[in-house]
């Protein structure tokens, strides 16, 4: 018997696996042109990322070889004893990456913050200038710190409710390290002035092709592994992931056709002009929040928040239909970003009404993510990671009240071009999508490393209320100097006249930038509590020995 | 060319009407699904599915 798998073992020669063969290929030639590319490019920042693609896509030719060399003829099982056998190399990478770029987003948010309250720490440098962190800042932290955020736990959710391994053998690798390497073309083009001005899409074309490649394939590796399902039934949560995988796929292609100036540069030309343009931009700007930072994140609250508070989703017929609700309405609210403006007024008021009726399906999914707490409240007091889960589901009930109400043209009159706007945005980024991605690394962390649980918990209530209070200061603080803004905007004399100059209102926010500025420090200490503590988790953690035996053996 | 942007035409003006009822028409479709009250059962289970440990 033994004799016999050994002779079966000696028999299997090792192949390539077409996968392997082809990316090696892909990857050599990719290396040859942009190495052809750096020397032929027209703009300094173009050679710079040319080169950087060369030596990345050398790497990873050389990374597929060296693994083909290091590997047993045999690719990983796909059941182990009868039990799937989780891919979580991938998810592992993705988890380290969101806390790093998290990091670093909080960290320029920091510093902007403070550019405004003192416009000298610009360092009247290009680099540095308020006009080129910005962008850095949003991207970092929707895309960079979000987007990894989202590829981890959807990776980690579609397997273990599909109860199969990912689909896919190089795949899964290529879609988080293809990712990052966009993160770091887009960031370093910013810093270096690389931009295509529109708003959360700013990266030039080649980095737009380069995401539509990588997108894709995770497209392919998430619907294959929902294909490959042993379980019968497509939980919630794989729903609300597909919809933000496919919906970010098309308002990326919508918003992003582009004729380069020239192959060998950066700069391009949009296809579309003037009010289309407009219009398109913020149907990408306004889904990217609907689908990005709302669809994708309801996946987590649906199945983190089960599994941490130990019970059942509270209306699973619910969950169905406000999924459907959200698709169908969101995809009309982007005009509210444009009310008074040159777009269509009938434009303007559908934006308006679509907007309005999304406060619906919002706060479904809001009491269905609070009410499954329902017969385990007391775990509010115990377990902080709990709390920081259904703390970003209250705020997500917040801001997708405040969002409908600033969408009505009334209310926009005031608040369009405030910070009223800035502090909307950071109560659903800093509450809902920060906190509600720090609960499920929270749990994810100690389940990909199998670990008995977190370094600390203690440690994980100090996150939880300093991050707290520096929301509640950002917020506030916005909140009242948006108003004060828009109130002084809006001031006229008794003989007709503008009762304030543009500077005088700019004078008047400093004291609340500054406040900002600390608001956003406390929530950057409590994001460097949260690395802390998870490194120790991996390091220092107790094993579960389980677990261990259960996820890890094809290691 | 005439004869095929008339087609155009009234296929692509058929659809910017249409379009509203049909959604409608899914939308609401989908409620029913949701609420029929054969489906508890499953439904039930499927809100069960991230607590079954493998």
């Amino acid at each position: 018997m033994q004799r016999e798998s050994h002779m079966q073992q000696t028999q299997s020669t090792k192949w390539m696996t077409h996968g392997e063969a082809g990316l090696m290929l892909f990857f050599s030639m990719a290396a040859y042109v942009c190495a052809f590319a750096a020397p032929m490019a027209l703009d300094a920042p173009f050679a710079f990322h040319a080169s950087l693609a060369a030596v990345a896509s050398g790497a990873a030719a050389f990374a597929i070889v060296n693994r083909y060399f290091d590997r047993q003829a045999a690719l990983p099982p796909q059941e182990i004893n009868g039990k799937p056998n989780y891919n979580l190399g991938p998810i592992k990478f993705a988890s380290f990456m969101a806390m790093f770029w998290g990091i670093a987003g909080f960290a320029v948010g920091l510093m902007i913050a403070c550019e405004l309250a003192w416009p000298a720490l610009n360092l009247d440098l290009p680099w540095t200038s308020f006009g080129r962190l910005r962008p850095l800042h949003t991207s970092a932290v929707i895309f960079a710190f979000g987007g990894n955020v989202l590829i981890a736990t959807s990776f980690y959710v579609v397997q273990r409710t599909c109860r199969t391994r990912l689909a896919g053998d190089l795949a899964p690798w290529f879609v988080v390290l293809g990712y990052n390497f966009f993160i770091v073309i887009a960031g370093t083009g910013y810093l270096l002035g690389v931009t295509q001005s529109k708003e959360y899409a700013e990266p030039e074309w080649y980095a737009d092709l380069w995401l539509t490649i990588v997108w894709v394939v995770y497209l392919l590796v998430f619907v294959m592994t929902l294909v490959k399902r042993k379980e019968p039934h497509i939980f919630v949560a794989n729903w609300f992931y597909l919809a933000f995988i496919v919906t970010i796929a098309v308002l990326h292609l919508g918003n992003n056709p582009a004729l380069p100036v020239s192959v060998f540069g950066s700069k391009s030309y949009i296809a579309w002009g003037g009010v289309q343009d407009a219009m398109f931009q913020w149907w990408y700007g306004h889904n990217a929040v609907g689908f990005f930072l709302t669809a994708g994140f309801l996946a987590i609250m649906y199945y983190f928040i089960p599994k941490r508070a130990e019970r059942p989703i509270y209306s699973y017929r619910l969950s169905i239909i406000h999924f459907w609700a959200l698709i169908f309405l969101y995809i009309w609210a982007g005009p509210h970003h444009l009310h008074y403006t040159a777009l269509p007024d009938w434009a303007q008021t559908l934006g308006m009404t679509f907007s309005v009726m999304l406060w619906m399906p919002s706060w479904g999914g809001m009491i269905n993510g609070l009410m499954t707490l329902s017969g385990a409240w007391d775990k509010l007091r115990t377990d902080p990671v709990l709390r920081m889960l259904v703390v970003s589901v209250a705020f997500y009930g917040m801001s997708t009240f405040e969002g409908p109400m600033m969408a009505i043209k009334v209310v926009n009159s005031l608040s369009h071009y405030t910070d009223w706007t800035i502090g909307h945005v950071h109560s659903g980024a800093l509450g809902w999508v920060g906190f509600v991605s720090f609960g499920a690394l929270y749990c994810l962390v100690p389940w990909l490393w199998g670990r008995k649980e977190l370094y600390s918990l203690k440690l994980v209530n100090w996150h939880f209320w300093i991050s707290t209070i520096g929301i509640v200061l950002y917020i506030s603080a916005m909140w009242v100097s948006g108003i004060l803004q828009g109130l002084m905007w809006r001031a006229y004399t008794s003989l007709g006249f503008l009762e304030y100059s543009f500077i005088e209102t700019v004078e008047a926010m400093h004291p609340f930038y500054i406040i900002r500025a600390a608001g956003g420090a406390l929530f950057l200490i409590g994001a460097l509590i949260m690395a802390y503590n998870l490194w120790m988790t991996v390091r220092a953690g107790e094993a579960d020995v389980a677990t261990e035996l259960a996820l890890q053996p094809a290691e | 060319m005439k004869a095929i942007l008339t087609v155009h035409n009234l296929a692509s003006n058929l659809v910017t009407s249409l379009w509203t009822p049909i959604f409608v028409g899914l939308f609401i479709a989908i409620v029913i699904y949701a609420l029929w009250p054969r489906n508890r059962a499953a439904f039930d289970e499927a809100s069960r599915l991230p607590l079954r440990e493998d």
